[in-house]
C-alpha cells in the first residue's frame, strides 16, 4: 500500500474546484435570477423612498389647499389632490414609511420570537418541545383580527409601537412551528453528532451547526410575510384599528378614499398600487429566496 | 503489537447493554459487550449490519439519542467510568479524551463552514487560540492528514473535496485535540475502493505517530486482516469471538467467524473459490432465539445450544461457543 499516497493518485483524487457553500450557492443563483433582481429593485426603490421621501417629492404631505381639494391627476400633480386639498403624490410617497417600518420591524420580532423558541423546541425535544408546541397550537385558535381589536383597544393610542406589537403577537406562531421544523431535521444530521461527538456543548452545537443550516425556511417565509403584514396593517388602518389621522399611510389613504370612489378613483388607485407593488415584491423575493435554497430545485 | 491480554487498557469497556423501545417491546442492539483497548493498539469491532456494533461505539462516545438507552455496563476511561459521569463531564471527554471519525464524510461536515474554520473552531474553543494561529494550525493538521496543497485548501468548503479528502479532512478534525482514542465507526465504507486502503493506511500511520488506541468499526473482513491488531466479532449484540487478528483469521474458535471467512474470496491467484454462504439471516433483534443466538444457523449445532447460552470463555483468545475446540475441523 506504499503506493497510496503518490502524488499522481492524489492529484487525480481532487474534486473539480466550485465555489463556496450554501448561502453563497444561493447568493450566485440569485444574482443571476431576474425573478429576486425585479422585487429587489423595487424594494430597494420602496426603503429609499421610506427613508427620504424628500428625494422624490419636494412638496410638503401636510402643506394643504382647501381650494385644490379632489383635483384630478395632472401634469403638474401626477396624482392629484386629496379632500384636504394636499398633494396626493407627496403623501403616498411619505406613506411608503409606515409600510417599511411595520413589514420589516415586524418580521423582525417575529423571526426572533419564532428562532429562539422553534430552536429550542426542536433541538431540545421532550418536555421543552412539548410546552412551546402545545402553547403555539392555541395560539393558532386565537382569531388574529378580533384579536387585534381587543389588544389594540385595551393599549389604547394606535401608533406604530402598538400595531407592531399586535402583529408579532398573532404572527409569531406559524413562524416558530416553521422553525421547529426546520430544526427538528438538522439536529439529527449527521454532522452536528460529528461536533457533538468532538466536545461541542449545546449552546454551540445550535448556534454554529443547527441554526446556519435550518435558517433558510424561516428567510424565505420572513420575506413573504413583511408583505402580508403590510397588507394587515393597511386593513386595520382601513377599518380604524390601526394608525390615526394625522399620520400618513396608505391603509389610511384607501379608507378615506371608499365613500368617494366614484367621483374620485385616483384617491384609491395610487395608494392601492403602492401598497400591491409592494406586497408583490416581498412574495416574489421569498419566492425566488425558497428556489434558491431548496437544493431539489437546482 | 499484538497483544492476546491487555496490560493496562486505555479504554475498557464491560457489560454494555444499549436498549431500544419498538412496537415489538424493548430491544436491546447492544447485549453485554465488552473489550480492552490499549494505547497504541487497534482492535477491530467486527459485525454485520445490525449486529450492535456501531451503536456500541455510539455508546462509548455518549452518542446515543432518545429514546434509546444506556441502561448497563461500564465504560472506563482514564479511570473514570463515563457512563457515570456528568454530562458536563462526558462533553469534555469528547474531543480530546474520544474522538470519533465517521462513516460519510460528506454528511459528517457543517456544508456552510470551511474546513478549515471548522477545525480551528476546535483550537479556539478547546485550546483558547486566537483566530490567526487556529487557523495556522488547521493548516498543520490538513498537512499531517496529507491533503495536497494544505495552505491554498484550507478555505473551501466540504462539497468541494472529494470522498478520500473528505474523510482525511474528517480525520484532522478528530486528532486536532490529540484524543487518547479514536472510534472510527466504518470510516472507508462509504469511499471508492482505491481511497479505502488509503485512509487505512493514513489511520495507521497517524495511531503509530501519537500512539493513541484506535477502535475500528467494519464490516469488512479485508480491513480487519490489514489493520487490527486485535478483533472482536459481533453477532446479534454479543461478542462471539475475540483474539489477535492473526489467531482468530487464521483458526477461528466460533462457527460464525468461520461462516464469514468461508463467505469472502480469499483472492488467491489461480485457485478457484467456492463461497459458502451464511444459511439463513440475521436474527431481529426483537426475536433473538433462546440459547446461543446463532444456533438457527449453526453448522456444529447440538441440543445444549438451543437452550444454553454459551459464554465467552478463554483467555485473550475467546469464544462463545460450546463446541469451540471443534470449530476449524469440519463438522459441517
Amino acid at each position: 500500500m506504499a503506493v497510496a499516497d503518490s502524488p499522481v493518485v492524489a492529484v487525480l483524487e481532487e474534486a473539480p474546484v466550485r465555489e463556496a457553500g450554501l448561502w453563497s450557492d444561493a447568493w450566485r443563483q440569485l444574482r443571476r435570477n431576474p425573478l429576486f433582481l425585479g422585487p429587489a429593485v423595487v424594494i430597494a426603490v420602496f426603503t429609499v423612498m421610506a427613508v427620504a421621501p424628500g428625494l422624490f417629492t419636494r412638496a410638503d404631505p401636510r402643506a394643504c389647499d382647501l381650494s385644490h381639494s379632489l383635483l384630478r391627476p395632472s401634469a403638474h400633480h401626477w396624482f392629484g389632490y386629496d379632500l384636504q386639498g394636499c398633494d396626493y403624490y407627496s403623501r403616498v410617497i411619505h406613506g411608503a414609511r409606515v409600510s417599511m417600518t411595520i413589514g420589516i420591524a415586524t418580521v423582525a420580532g417575529t423571526a426572533l420570537v419564532a428562532v429562539v423558541l422553534g430552536t429550542l423546541a426542536g433541538f431540545y425535544g421532550g418536555i421543552v418541545d412539548t410546552l412551546i408546541a402545545r402553547v403555539t397550537d392555541v395560539w393558532f385558535a386565537l382569531p388574529t383580527f378580533l384579536g387585534a381589536i381587543v389588544v389594540l383597544s385595551v393599549l389604547g393610542g394606535n401608533g406604530l409601537p402598538q400595531l407592531t406589537l399586535v402583529l408579532v403577537l398573532f404572527g409569531w406562531p406559524t413562524m416558530t412551528r416553521l422553525m421547529r421544523s426546520a430544526v427538528l431535521t438538522v439536529r439529527d444530521l449527521e454532522y452536528v453528532t460529528a461536533a457533538r461527538a468532538l466536545g461541542a456543548g449545546d449552546l454551540r452545537l445550535m448556534v454554529r451547526h443547527v441554526l446556519p443550516n435550518a435558517l433558510a425556511p424561516v428567510i424565505v417565509y420572513g420575506a413573504i410575510r413583511v408583505g402580508i403584514v403590510i397588507a394587515a396593517e393597511a386593513t386595520l388602518s382601513f377599518l380604524g384599528l390601526g394608525l390615526q389621522l394625522p399620520a400618513i399611510s396608505w391603509g389610511l389613504m384607501i379608507a378615506g378614499a371608499q365613500p368617494r370612489l366614484l367621483s374620485a378613483p385616483h384617491l384609491l388607485l395610487f395608494p392601492g398600487l403602492f401598497l400591491s407593488v409592494t406586497v408583490l415584491a416581498f412574495v416574489l423575493l421569498g419566492d425566488a429566496l425558497r428556489d434558491a435554497f431548496d437544493p431539489r430545485l437546482r | 503489537m499484538t497483544t492476546t491480554a491487555v496490560a493496562s487498557p486505555v479504554l475498557s469497556v464491560r457489560d454494555l447493554v444499549v436498549e431500544f423501545p419498538t412496537a415489538d417491546g424493548k430491544v436491546s442492539a447492544v447485549n453485554g459487550v465488552g473489550f480492552d483497548l490499549a494505547a497504541g493498539e487497534t482492535l477491530a469491532i467486527l459485525g454485520e449490519s445490525g449486529s450492535g456494533k456501531s451503536v456500541t461505539a455510539q455508546a462509548v462516545m455518549g452518542l446515543i439519542e432518545r429514546p434509546g438507552r444506556v441502561v448497563g455496563g461500564t465504560v472506563s476511561f482514564g479511570g473514570v467510568d463515563l457512563l457515570a459521569a456528568s454530562a458536563e463531564d462526558r462533553r469534555r471527554v469528547r474531543g480530546s479524551g474520544l474522538a470519533m471519525v465517521f462513516q460519510d464524510p460528506l454528511s459528517a461536515l457543517n456544508p456552510v463552514w470551511s474546513v478549515g474554520f471548522q477545525i480551528g473552531e476546535l483550537f479556539r474553543v478547546h485550546r483558547g487560540l486566537s483566530r490567526k494561529e487556529a487557523r495556522r494550525r488547521a493548516v498543520e493538521l490538513l498537512e499531517r492528514v496529507r491533503i495536497p496543497a494544505a495552505a491554498q485548501r484550507v478555505g473551501e468548503y466540504p462539497h468541494q473535496f472529494s470522498g478520500g479528502m473528505r474523510q482525511r479532512v474528517m480525520i484532522a478534525m478528530a486528532l486536532a485535540l490529540d484524543p487518547t482514542v479514536l472510534i472510527a465507526d466504518e470510516p472507508t465504507t462509504a469511499l471508492d475502493v482505491t481511497v479505502q486502503a488509503q485512509i487505512l493506511d493514513l489511520l495507521d500511520e497517524l495511531r503509530d505517530e501519537t500512539g493513541m488506541g484506535l477502535l475500528l468499526i467494519t464490516h469488512d473482513l479485508g480491513v480487519v486482516a490489514e489493520t487490527a491488531d486485535r478483533v472482536a466479532v459481533m453477532y446479534a449484540g454479543r461478542v462471539v469471538e475475540t483474539g489477535p487478528t492473526d489467531a482468530v483469521l487464521a483458526a477461528p474458535a466460533h462457527p460464525y467467524t468461520e461462516g464469514l471467512l468461508a463467505s469472502v474470496p480469499r483472492g488467491q491467484s489461480g485457485r478457484e473459490e467456492r463461497l459458502l454462504p451464511i444459511a439463513g439471516a440475521p436474527p431481529s433483534l426483537a426475536r433473538i432465539p433462546s440459547g446461543c443466538p446463532f444456533h438457527p444457523r449453526c453448522p456444529y449445532v447440538i441440543d445444549r445450544c438451543r437452550s444454553e447460552r454459551p459464554p465467552l470463555a478463554g483467555t485473550g483468545r475467546m469464544a462463545a461457543c460450546w463446541r469451540s475446540e471443534e470449530v476449524g475441523r469440519g463438522g459441517r
